[in-house]
């Protein structure tokens, strides 16, 4: 009874993060879907070098983190995500342990190429980063005497801090769609900012305890939709990550 | 930079493996137990080359866990780098790998569309914390807040208004900083 009518309209959007890809066809792994969902051209890597170079490059721009870079290269340049999936894919990769964008590099390569995807899309991100940062650290002691390099550094951190704060204010936008509503994404959003900023708890804590929360309540918020939905089949179709957030109903 | 026998690079490497999988909402979140680990129990590093450690990932283009490395080459050189990388890196991906293909054959089930939609709440929130606690130590600094708060107001401007690659603000940023204005 769950996977009714509304689950299946969300399928046919292709904007869920689990459906980025265009199907791939010589994976065993994954078995075919038996309803073909039509495919929405849309841009994507070429190869899996395609990857490489992408995340090499992003990368190599990410002073202070890469997160925003990567959603600003990913999503805002080149469009190989939305906003929304950005953010889903964002937010599975924080709940798993290890490294967010390591996670997120994985998951984006794994959807278009399998294991090589992942593996190419963890290399770019790593690689020359790692010879970069290996390199700077044996000379670290020579570069820390003058004051124009300790005052780039902090030149650079401000951005990076900028980078970050623009990416928060975008991933804010994709929770117009989100099925919790306004009042609970704003009541579970606060609590983790002021977790973090204020009050400095683990965050381990706060990704497990408020992550159960979130998914809890969002499973209730999906029963009603769903209940709804089989009492009102007119309306069963309306809900759409790009609609107003469900939670404007009664 | 030092070198340490195969024996404790072996150590090393099975300590990350460990820590890897206890690495939830990033590498980070580990750091106080490295720090135990390289500093007080080993004495591999001082306290001070901890910091730097951090201090340089974050300086460097790249993801942030790359002062995983640093500390492994600041106790045994480059053997030292890689097994601290390749030791927080290999047991949180190969899971990551199986979650993320899991989630994916049950896309539509009302489990799956709960766990992304309830969590991109708390996501969105700890990403404005981030920025707050990256923006901090600039802007407490007093002889350099004003600087610091153009330079983020101007980021944030050029980030939301343009679709100017990233690598030039930065560049501006350094510029800025190193003439001493920020």
């Amino acid at each position: 009874m769950r996977a009714g009518s509304f689950s299946g309209t969300i399928s046919l959007l292709s904007s869920h993060p689990f459906s980025l890809a265009p199907p791939r066809m010589n994976d065993p792994a994954t078995p075919r879907p038996v309803v073909q969902r039509p495919v929405i051209p849309r841009p994507h890597p070429a190869s899996p070098l395609a990857l490489f170079i992408a995340f090499s490059l992003l990368a190599l721009q990410g002073f202070g983190g890469v997160l925003a870079v990567a959603q600003r290269e990913l999503v805002d340049r080149r469009a190989w995500l939305t906003r929304t999936e950005f953010v889903e894919l964002y937010a599975i990769a924080q709940m798993l342990p290890g490294p967010n964008v390591v996670n997120l590099s994985l998951m984006i390569g794994d959807r278009y190429f399998g294991w090589r995807g992942a593996l190419a899309a963890i290399a770019g991100m790593l690689l020359a980063p790692f010879l970069i940062v290996i390199a700077l650290a044996a000379s670290y002691e020579r570069l820390a005497e003058f004051p124009a390099v300790a005052g780039a550094l902090r030149g650079m951190g401000a951005v990076a801090a900028g980078l970050i704060l623009a990416m928060a204010f975008k991933m804010l936008a994709t929770l117009r769609g989100n099925l919790l509503g306004p009042w609970l994404c704003a009541l579970l959003g606060l609590t983790a900012l002021v977790a973090i900023a204020v009050l400095r708890l683990p965050l381990a804590w706060i990704v497990i305890g408020l992550g159960l929360s979130g998914w809890g309540l969002a499973h209730w918020r999906v029963a009603v939709l769903d209940a709804q939905a089989r009492l009102c089949p007119a309306s069963a179709d309306t809900p759409t990550p790009s609609d107003p957030a469900p939670g404007a109903q009664p | 930079m030092n070198t340490l026998p195969v024996g404790d690079v072996l150590d090393l490497f099975v300590h990350f493996l460990m820590l890897s999988l206890l690495s939830i909402g990033g590498a980070m979140s580990t750091a106080p137990e490295m720090q135990r680990y390289f500093v007080v129990e080993r004495g591999w590093i001082g306290e001070t080359d901890f910091s730097t450690a951090i201090a340089l990932a974050q300086a460097a283009p790249g993801p942030n866990v790359l002062f995983v490395p640093v500390l492994g080459f600041q106790a045994a050189g480059l053997p030292g780098a890689a097994a601290a990388l390749v030791g927080i890196l290999l047991p949180s991906t190969l899971l990551s790998l199986g979650v993320s293909r899991w989630g994916a054959r049950r896309r539509d089930t009302a489990l799956v569309r709960a766990f992304t939609a309830g969590l991109a709440p708390v996501t969105v929130g700890l990403v404005f914390a981030t920025s707050w606690l990256l923006a901090l130590p600039f802007v407490s600094a007093a002889a350099h807040r004003n600087g610091a708060l153009l330079l983020i107001a101007l980021t944030v401007l050029v980030t939301l208004r343009t679709r100017l690659a990233p690598i030039w603000m930065i560049l501006v940023g350094a510029a800025l900083g190193a003439a001493g204005l920020a």
